[in-house]
C-alpha cells in the first residue's frame, strides 16, 4: 500500500468496512489497481470477496471509506452511475438478456455507451453491428453470434457476459470468478482469450479466481482475502509460496 | 370534542378488526405461496353474501335470532371449505414456476368472474342483515355510547392475532408452516409436503377473508361492488405493514383507522382515500411497507 | 414488398371497407380501434414484464379531458381534444409513473389499480366537477372549424381512427426495434444487467409507462367523441381488466397485436350482448384464462406460427 499515490492508480479502495449481521464482510479493507495492471484476488468462500467487488460496482454502500476511480469518489453511487464512470462487471452467474440474440445482447450494452435514449431509431444499425462483430471475433464468439443468449452452453454464456462488459469500453473490467462453473480444458481457453482482448485494449482488471494456476499465470498481483481483510497481497510468485496463504486458501480452493 | 372522537374511533377500530381478517388471510397465504390472490376480495364478498343471506333465512324461518352468530362462522367455513381447495389445486397451482405475471394475470381473470358471479347469484340489489348487532345491543360508558358488536369485532381480532402467535410457536401444522416461509426449498429438501401446506394456508387466507366478510355483514349491505374495493383496502394495509407481516398487517389496519378518523373530523371528503394517501406516503418512505425487508439477491 | 407487408396492407384494406360495406360496422369499428391504443399502451408495459391493473385511470383522463373541454369550455374541436388528452394523460403518467415504475410484479400491479380505483371514485363523488354517476356529454366535435352532422362525423371519426390507428402503429413499431424499446423488453430479462450497463431502468420504464399513459389517453378520448357521453366507468377496474385481456389476446410481441385483439373482442363483444350482458365480466376472466393457457402468444403468435412465436414468448 506504498504506491497509494502513485500517477498510475486507476482504483483505490481505502479503509472499507461493511457489515451483514454483525459479521463484517469488509473490515478497513484497502487496495489499489493500477492502470494496465490484473489483479486477482483469492481467498475462501465467504470472506468478502465477491462484497468487495459488490461495494466498487455500487451493488452495495460501505458504512466506511472511499472507493476512488482515476481520483473520483464512486462508493456511493448507483451501479449504472460507475458503469458510466468507466467500470464493468461480468458476474459469476452470467448476467444476460436472454430472450435477445448475442449480438443483439452487445448491440445493447454498444448503444448503453453510445446513446440508449433513442426512441425511433433502430437499435440494428450497421455501426453498432460492425463493433459488435469486432468484439465477438475478439473473444472467438462469432458463430454465435445469432443464438438466442438463453440457450448458449455455460462456457459461452460466460464469455458473452464479460463479452457484455467489454462492449462498454471500461477502464476497468471487474470479473467475479470469469472460470468458474467451466470445464478446465474450457478455463484456459477462455482466460487467453479475454487477457489477450484485455492487453489488446489497454484495460485493467480486478478478478476474483479459485484457480490458482490461473492466478499465477494471469495476474501481476495477488491480494489475498481473509475474513474481511487482507491477509498478503503481492506477486504471485511470492505470495503462492507463503505457508499462511497455502494453507488457509490454496487448501480450500 | 372527545365525545364525538371516541365513537369515531370505536367506530374505525371495528372496521379496521375487518380488515385486518382480510388482509391477514392476503398476507398469509403470499407467505406461504408467495403469491397475491388478486380475487382476495371476492372471497371476502361472497362470504358477505352468503352469511347475510343464510342470517336472512335463519330469521324467515322463525329460528332463533342468536343462531345467527354461528351462522357468520358457519358461512366462512363453507366458502374456505369450497373454493380454497378448488381455486388453490386447480388455478394457482398450474401457476407455479410460471413467473409472476401470469399468477397475475390468473387470479386477476378469477377475481372478474368471480365478480359477475356474485352478480348472477345474488342479484344486484343489497342485502342487510343486522341481526347480529341488533341483538347485541349498546352500552354506555362514562356517558358515551357503544354498540356491543364493535367491541367484540376488536376482541376478536385481537384474539386472532395472539392465536396465531400461539398456533405457529406451538403447534406441529404452525411450526410446518413457518418452516415453509422460511425456506420453502430446505422445507422440500426436508420431506415437507409443500403440497399440502400451500393447500392449508391457501385455504386458511380464504376462510379469513370470509369470516372478516362475514363479520362486516351486520354492519353494512352487502352490495356489487364490495370485492373490489376490499381487495384494494386489503392490499393497502398489507403493503403498509410489509407483505408477508402478520403483526405488520394488524398495525397497519389501526394506522389506517386512525388516519380515517381524523379524516372524517377534519376533511371528510378525503375519508375514503385517506387509506391510500397513507399508503403512498409510508411506501414513498419504506418501499416494502413498515416492517417488511428489502428482498437482497446475491450476485 | 414482405409477405408480411402485403398482409398488413390487406387487412387494413378490409377493414377500412368493411364499413363502407356494412355500416352497422363502423360504430363497433371505431371503439374497437379507439379502445386498441389504450390496449397498445398496455402492451407495452407488458413487454417489460409489468402488468397494470389500472389503466383504465389515463383511457378515462383521456375521456374526461375531451369532455370537460367541451362541457366546461366549449371547445369541441377534434384535435384539440385529442391533443389536450394526450397530454393530460401523458402528464398524469409521468406523475403516477414516476413512483409507480419503482415497483414490479404485484406491487405494479397493484399500485396501479390503487390509483386508479382513487380516480374513480373522485370521478364518481366530485359531481360539481365531473357530474358525478352521471358523467358528461360531449358535444359532436368539429375539424378546425369545419363541423358535420353526427352522421358524417361518425364516418369521418371511423376514418381518422384508422389514420391513427397507421401512424401510432408505425411509431410503435419503430420504438420497439430502437435502443429504448430494445432496453424496455431487457428490463423483463435482465434488469440488473442492464443497470450495470449504465442503464437506469426507471428513466426506461418512466419513458415507456408515460407513452403508455399517453395511448389510453388517446383511446379515451376517441371513444368519448364516438359515443358523445363520458361516464366515470371509463376508469373502473373492470375496464383495466379489459384492457389487459385485450393486449394479452392479441398478442404484444408485434404492435398489429393489441388492434387485432380489440377489434376480434368488440366483435365478440358485439354478437354476445344480446345473450349475457350481465355476464360479460364472467366472459372476460374466462377468456384471459384460456389464452394464458391455450394461446400464451395471443393471435399474432398464433399467425406467426409456433417456431417464431417460441422464441417471442413473454408470458
Amino acid at each position: 500500500m506504498t504506491q497509494s499515490n502513485t500517477p498510475s492508480a486507476l482504483l483505490e479502495a481505502r479503509d472499507l468496512e461493511i457489515a451483514f449481521g454483525g459479521v463484517k464482510a469488509a473490515d478497513g479493507v484497502s487496495l489499489t489497481v493500477n492502470e494496465g495492471e490484473f489483479v486477482a484476488i483469492i481467498g475462501p468462500n465467504g470472506s468478502g470477496k465477491t462484497t468487495f467487488l459488490n461495494i466498487c460496482t455500487g451493488y452495495l454502500k460501505p458504512t466506511r471509506g472511499t472507493v476512488r476511480l482515476a481520483g473520483r469518489d464512486i462508493a456511493r453511487l448507483q451501479p449504472r452511475a460507475i458503469a458510466r464512470q468507466g467500470i464493468a462487471r461480468a458476474f459469476q452467474i452470467p448476467q444476460l438478456f436472454t430472450d435477445h440474440t448475442l449480438i443483439d445482447n452487445l448491440m445493447l450494452s454498444i448503444a448503453a455507451r453510445r446513446g440508449i435514449w433513442q426512441a425511433l431509431t433502430p437499435l440494428d444499425r450497421p455501426a453498432y453491428r460492425d463493433e459488435a462483430m469486432d468484439l465477438l471475433q475478439l473473444l472467438g464468439l462469432e458463430k454465435h453470434a445469432h443464438t438466442l443468449t438463453g440457450t448458449l452452453p455455460e462456457g459461452q454464456r460466460k464469455l458473452a457476459d464479460i463479452t457484455l462488459a467489454f462492449a462498454l469500453n471500461p477502464k476497468l473490467l471487474v470479473l467475479d470468478e470469469p472460470t468458474s462453473g467451466v470445464s478446465s480444458i474450457e478455463r484456459f481457453e477462455i482466460m487467453e482469450t479475454l487477457m489477450h482482448a484485455a492487453r489488446q485494449r489497454g484495460l485493467s482488471a480486478l478478478f476474483v479466481e479459485h484457480d490458482m494456476d490461473i492466478v499465477e499465470k494471469y495476474a501481476d498481483r495477488v491480494v489475498v482475502w481473509s475474513s474481511g481483510t487482507i491477509m498478503a497481497e503481492g506477486s504471485p510468485a511470492e505470495v503462492l509460496k507463503d505457508p499462511r496463504v497455502l494453507e488457509s486458501v490454496v487448501g480450500v480452493a | 370534542m372527545v365525545s364525538t372522537l371516541i365513537p369515531l374511533f370505536v367506530d374505525a377500530l371495528a372496521n379496521a378488526a375487518i380488515i385486518f381478517f382480510v388482509a391477514f388471510g392476503l398476507t398469509l397465504a403470499f407467505s406461504v405461496l408467495r403469491v397475491l390472490n388478486v380475487a382476495h376480495g371476492s372471497l371476502y364478498s361472497i362470504g358477505a353474501y352468503v352469511a347475510a343471506s343464510f342470517g336472512l333465512w335463519i330469521i324467515s324461518a322463525g329460528l332463533n335470532p342468536w343462531l345467527t352468530f354461528p351462522a357468520l362462522l358457519l358461512s366462512a367455513a363453507f366458502v374456505a371449505a369450497l373454493f380454497g381447495p378448488l381455486i388453490e389445486m386447480t388455478l394457482v397451482r398450474w401457476t407455479y414456476g410460471r413467473g409472476e405475471a401470469v399468477q397475475i394475470l390468473v387470479t386477476f381473470a378469477l377475481f372478474l368472474i368471480l365478480e359477475d358471479l356474485q352478480r348472477l347469484v345474488f342479484g344486484v340489489s343489497s342485502l342487510y342483515a343486522d341481526t347480529p348487532m341488533a341483538l347485541l345491543g349498546i352500552s354506555e360508558i362514562g356517558g358515551i355510547i357503544y354498540l356491543n358488536y364493535q367491541l367484540l369485532l376488536i376482541a376478536i381480532a385481537a384474539v386472532a392475532l395472539f392465536g396465531t402467535r400461539l398456533f405457529i410457536r406451538h403447534t406441529r401444522t404452525g411450526r410446518l408452516l413457518a418452516v415453509v416461509v422460511a425456506d420453502r426449498e430446505v422445507s422440500e429438501a426436508m420431506g415437507i409436503n409443500t403440497r399440502r401446506i400451500f393447500t392449508l394456508a391457501f385455504t386458511l387466507g380464504v376462510f379469513l377473508a370470509a369470516l372478516g366478510g362475514a363479520m362486516a355483514t351486520p354492519t353494512m349491505g352487502v352490495a356489487p361492488g364490495l370485492g373490489a374495493d376490499t381487495m384494494v383496502l386489503a392490499f393497502a394495509v398489507a403493503a403498509i405493514g410489509g407483505l408477508g407481516q402478520i403483526e405488520g398487517a394488524a398495525l397497519a389496519a389501526i394506522i389506517v383507522a386512525l388516519v380515517r378518523v381524523l379524516a372524517i373530523y377534519y376533511v371528510p371528503e378525503l375519508d375514503a382515500v385517506a387509506p391510500y394517501i397513507v399508503m403512498l406516503l409510508v411506501l414513498l418512505v419504506r418501499p416494502y411497507g413498515l416492517f417488511g425487508k428489502p428482498p437482497v439477491r446475491r450476485i | 414488398m414482405s409477405k408480411r407487408m402485403l398482409a398488413l396492407i390487406a387487412a387494413v384494406l378490409v377493414l377500412a371497407a368493411l364499413p363502407v360495406v356494412f355500416p352497422f360496422t363502423r360504430f363497433m369499428l371505431t371503439l374497437a380501434i379507439a379502445k386498441g391504443f389504450a390496449a397498445l399502451g398496455v402492451a407495452l408495459l407488458l413487454r417489460a414484464g409489468l402488468i397494470s391493473l389500472g389503466h383504465a385511470m389515463y383511457f378515462g383522463l383521456g375521456a374526461y379531458a375531451v369532455a370537460f373541454l367541451s362541457a366546461k369550455a366549449g371547445i369541441s374541436d377534434f384535435f384539440v381534444g385529442l391533443i389536450a388528452a394526450a397530454v393530460v394523460s401523458g402528464v398524469a403518467g409521468l406523475i403516477f409513473g414516476a413512483f409507480l415504475v419503482r415497483y414490479r410484479a404485484i406491487f405494479f400491479a397493484m399500485l396501479n389499480l390503487a390509483v386508479s380505483m382513487v380516480l374513480y371514485s373522485l370521478f364518481s363523488k366530485l359531481y360539481g366537477l365531473t357530474g358525478g354517476t352521471d358523467g358528461l356529454r360531449v358535444g359532436v366535435p368539429s375539424f378546425l372549424g369545419w363541423e358535420p352532422a353526427r352522421q358524417t362525423f361518425e364516418g369521418v371519426l371511423f376514418f381518422a381512427c384508422l389514420i391513427l390507428m397507421l401512424g401510432a402503429g408505425w411509431l410503435g413499431h419503430r420504438y420497439l426495434q430502437s435502443p429504448m424499446g430494445q432496453a424496455l423488453s431487457a428490463i423483463h430479462t435482465n434488469e440488473l444487467r442492464l443497470e450495470y450497463l449504465g442503464v437506469s431502468a426507471w428513466a426506461t420504464l418512466l419513458s415507456a409507462y408515460s407513452v403508455s399513459a399517453m395511448l389510453a389517453g388517446i383511446g379515451g378520448a376517441l371513444t368519448a367523441m364516438a359515443v358523445g357521453h363520458v361516464l366515470p366507468e371509463y376508469l373502473y377496474w373492470t375496464q383495466s381488466g379489459h384492457l389487459v385481456l385485450t393486449a394479452v389476446l392479441g398478442g404484444f410481441s408485434a404492435v398489429a397485436g393489441p388492434f387485432i385483439g380489440s377489434i376480434t373482442l368488440e366483435g365478440i363483444h358485439t354478437l354476445a350482448v344480446g345473450y349475457a350482458a350481465e355476464a360479460w365480466n364472467l366472459i372476460v376472466g374466462a377468456a384471459l384464462l384460456g389464452v394464458i393457457f391455450f394461446l400464451p402468444n395471443g393471435i399474432v403468435g398464433l399467425l406467426r406460427g409456433r417456431r417464431a412465436a417460441k422464441a417471442e414468448e413473454v408470458l
